[in-house]
């Protein structure tokens, strides 16, 4: 996937200053619309905006201007429908994954999630007593039979036409059954006020990033639909080190590497590598694929205590 | 019978049964004092809750894995309690079981409680309890939640309907009676006995409805338990995943619901002094169905655990070693051992289903009952498909935290407080329907 050249004179004022700012970060009641007109103004008040990365930045007020409708539903609403013609897929080549854990670290930056809070989770398996342990991350597998979408009382989580499963933070009542639900474990609940709750209580909440993140309800995995929407890659692709990761649109058919930013065509990737999905036989249909440990490049460096420490 | 009872039953008259069983509700002292106690359980552990409103689940010894705990295995034991009343007063009823007469009324009054509370410890378990009204806003029937209120809410609706309705004769019989009960009791009394005076076509209509309540709760009976099972079963985790689990919760609430009945008929029948209602036969009789329903419940049992144990097919086999052998093996054998296996071994023997006897018993079945729910619910969480790594200690074990004890503490608390407030304001046993069937005639005054 690579950047869109379109719009070219706002990103290059937003480089100028040193800043990606996604619509994420907006204020309440304002909009980056029309910002590089407002550069050229005198600098005044300033306002904190959140970046991708999850730092807190101050931003000149000129270079806002308000929305025509309120953000938070306009957020909500698009953020509902998706991202026409497109159907995100993820590709994690296990060959490659040396248990750098940037991935996850970015994750939590980017979701604002305490250290102990996964995403996505880097998990140490091993299939069977005499086969070769490996590292696996785990992120959301967004399958396309989601059961937790299904049994949530109040359409706080579901599925968008790209093919994402989301939630909405403030609709989710805490019941917890799509945790109960999910065979990835891949929900997590903000039992307690979320990480730096003081310091983004302002911020509009975007529920393609869901952040701020909101005490007594589910978070997880989202592709970093935010990031999509700027058509850049999620934030553990991009972060990590060894190419572990592709993600791309499997209506084009095509996944780019977030380290090598190489683009290839998914339906070959996946047929020449025998990729796979996880737990198939539960009938999830899941958005993630896997390409085996096969050929690794490197030495399985991790602590395999024992099968409980598998299960 | 034996004949020295029948003697004693010949000697009542509707005035004697009146004074009998109205008596409890116009002076008891050690009432009023357990009243006064659960009010203070209540307030003390209301604080518990404050707390977790305002901090947060996290004041909860629940985490991301074991993300349901006491609490909804707790709500489990409260809506297998409350089917007592759709066993006892309808399917017995039903079949015109004609012993159960004087203790249907109790059956009722637990239901009514039980199944109220368990709406109640539901919303203390959610995250956000000030957004539960998104559930009417935005709810999806495609949710088994959505299914659990629906049927929850026509149990609790139902269950007070059949409170009430067979109630009006004898609270006809209160409004004259109790002339010294307070004015919004009386106003009570005069509401509810919709002018009741026992003409034959108000007793044919009265009897009309109730038979027909008595057959409509049946399946909301059997939908409450079957639903709730589901909320377990429509997930794809090891130890849930069964396709048994409606029949087995229904079978499991049956004996949860009977043992609940016989200790409080114990309690009334000494408390309140109604030796001469609540008699052995009752508790003889309610000792046969329990063996009766304990065997279909040990049946389920085994179809639950031994096939799968049979197998140990990947994933199950982890859940099956830590309940039959590991960490859980102690809760687990007690529960089927003192809640099932001993119990039914003990009540086939006639002095076991003396009062006494039965009512310890059935407080060991009480507690293999509530075991039971925690083991179904809280082992399978510890063991998903994939492990539990890179996760702090307390995520990977799972042990309630005082607040969630305290909470829990209040639920039962109220079950009880409700159980005893009505059985405070209405009689407790039928007064109208045991004159009746012993061939008294009932004399109602406008």
């Amino acid at each position: 996937m690579k950047e869109e050249t379109s719009n070219n004179s706002r990103r290059k004022f937003l480089k100028s200053v040193g800043l990606t700012v996604g619509a994420a970060g907006v204020v309440s009641g304002f909009s980056l619309l029309g910002a590089a007109k407002a550069a050229a103004q005198e600098p005044g008040e300033t306002v904190n905006l959140l970046t991708q990365d999850g730092q807190l930045v101050q931003v000149d007020k000129n270079q806002l201007r308000p929305t025509v409708t309120g953000p938070l539903t306009e957020l909500q609403k698009r953020g509902r429908e998706g991202i026409a013609g497109k159907s995100f897929v993820m590709v994690i080549d296990l060959s490659k994954c040396r248990n750098a854990r940037k991935c996850m670290d970015a994750c939590q930056n980017h979701h604002q999630l305490r250290p102990d809070q996964h995403h996505i989770n880097v998990l140490q398996m091993q299939d069977a007593e005499h086969t070769a342990p490996y590292f696996m991350p785990k992120p959301c597998q967004h399958c396309d039979n989601p059961p937790c979408t299904k049994v949530c009382p109040v359409d706080a989580t579901f599925k968008r036409q790209d093919g994402i499963v989301l939630i909405d933070n403030e609709r989710c009542i805490g019941c917890r059954f799509c945790i109960a639900a999910c065979p990835y474990s891949a929900r997590i609940f903000q039992w307690t006020e979320p990480k730096d709750a003081e310091k983004y209580k302002n911020l509009t909440y975007n529920i393609e990033a869901n952040v701020p993140q909101k005490k007594g309800t589910v978070s997880k995995c989202l592709f970093s639909a935010d990031r999509l929407r700027e058509n850049k890659l999620p934030s553990c692709v991009s972060s990590c080190p060894n190419g572990v990761y592709y993600f791309g649109d499997q209506n084009e058919d095509a996944v780019t590497n977030g380290t090598t930013h190489e683009t290839v065509r998914f339906s070959k990737l996946i047929e020449e590598n025998a990729g796979y999905t996880l737990m198939p036989e539960l009938g999830t249909k899941p958005r993630v694929y896997y390409l085996p440990p096969k050929n690794r490049a490197f030495e399985f460096n991790g602590d395999l205590l024992n099968e409980e420490n598998l299960h | 019978m034996n004949d020295l009872q029948e003697q004693k039953e010949t000697t009542l008259s509707f005035e004697k049964i009146k004074k009998d069983i109205l008596r409890p509700m116009q002076n008891h002292k050690g009432l009023e004092l357990w009243i006064a106690f659960l009010i203070t359980v209540i307030s003390v552990c209301a604080w518990a809750y404050y707390v977790q409103l305002r901090d947060g689940l996290g004041v909860t010894g629940m985490r991301d894995y074991v993300s349901w705990g006491l609490y909804i295995a707790n709500f489990v034991f409260f809506v297998a309690v409350s089917l007592v009343g759709m066993l006892i007063s309808s399917i017995l009823g039903l079949l015109r079981i004609d012993w159960i007469t004087p203790i249907s009324r109790i059956a009722e009054i637990i239901a009514v409680a039980f199944v109220a509370v368990a709406g109640l410890v539901i919303i203390m378990d959610m995250g956000r309890p000030d957004r539960v009204v998104n559930v009417l806003i935005h709810g999806r029937f495609q949710s088994p939640i959505l299914w659990d209120i629906t049927v929850v809410t026509t149990y609790l609706t139902i269950s007070l309907l059949l409170l009430i309705l067979p109630m009006i004769p004898d609270l006809a019989i209160c409004k004259n009676e109790l002339k010294k009960a307070s004015p919004i009791l009386k106003k009570l009394y005069n509401i509810l006995s919709f002018g009741y005076i026992n003409t034959p076509s108000q007793y044919k209509h009265l009897h009309k409805m109730i038979r027909t309540l008595m057959v409509l709760i049946v399946p909301v009976g059997l939908a409450i338990h079957t639903v709730t099972s589901w909320l377990f079963a429509a997930t794809l985790r090891n130890g849930w995943d069964t396709t048994i689990f409606g029949p087995y919760f229904v079978a499991g609430a049956f004996v949860a619901g009977s043992a609940g009945l016989i200790v409080a008929m114990y309690f009334f029948r000494v408390s309140y002094k109604l030796k001469d209602y609540i008699t052995d036969v009752q508790f003889d009789k309610m000792g046969k169905l329990m063996v009766a329903v304990c065997l279909v419940y040990l049946y389920f049992n085994l179809n639950e655990f031994l096939v799968p144990g049979y197998k140990m097919k990947t994933g199950d086999d982890i859940h099956l070693t830590e309940l039959f052998a590991g960490h859980w093996a102690i809760m687990f054998w007690s529960s089927q051992l003192l809640g099932n296996v001993i119990p039914i071994m003990l009540l086939v023997t006639k002095k076991f289903r003396k009062p006494f006897p039965i009512m310890i018993i059935s407080l060991f079945i009480l507690a293999g009952a509530w075991i039971k729910r925690y083991v179904i619910v809280i082992p399978t969480l510890l063991h998903p498909h994939l492990p539990i790594q890179n996760v702090p200690q307390n995520f990977v074990h799972y042990y309630p935290s005082a607040i969630e004890i305290s909470v829990t503490v209040l639920s039962f608390a109220l079950a009880l407080l409700i159980i005893t407030v009505l059985s405070k304001i209405f009689p407790v046993v039928p007064i109208c329907e045991i004159a009746e069937q012993k061939g008294i005639e009932v004399k109602i005054e406008a």
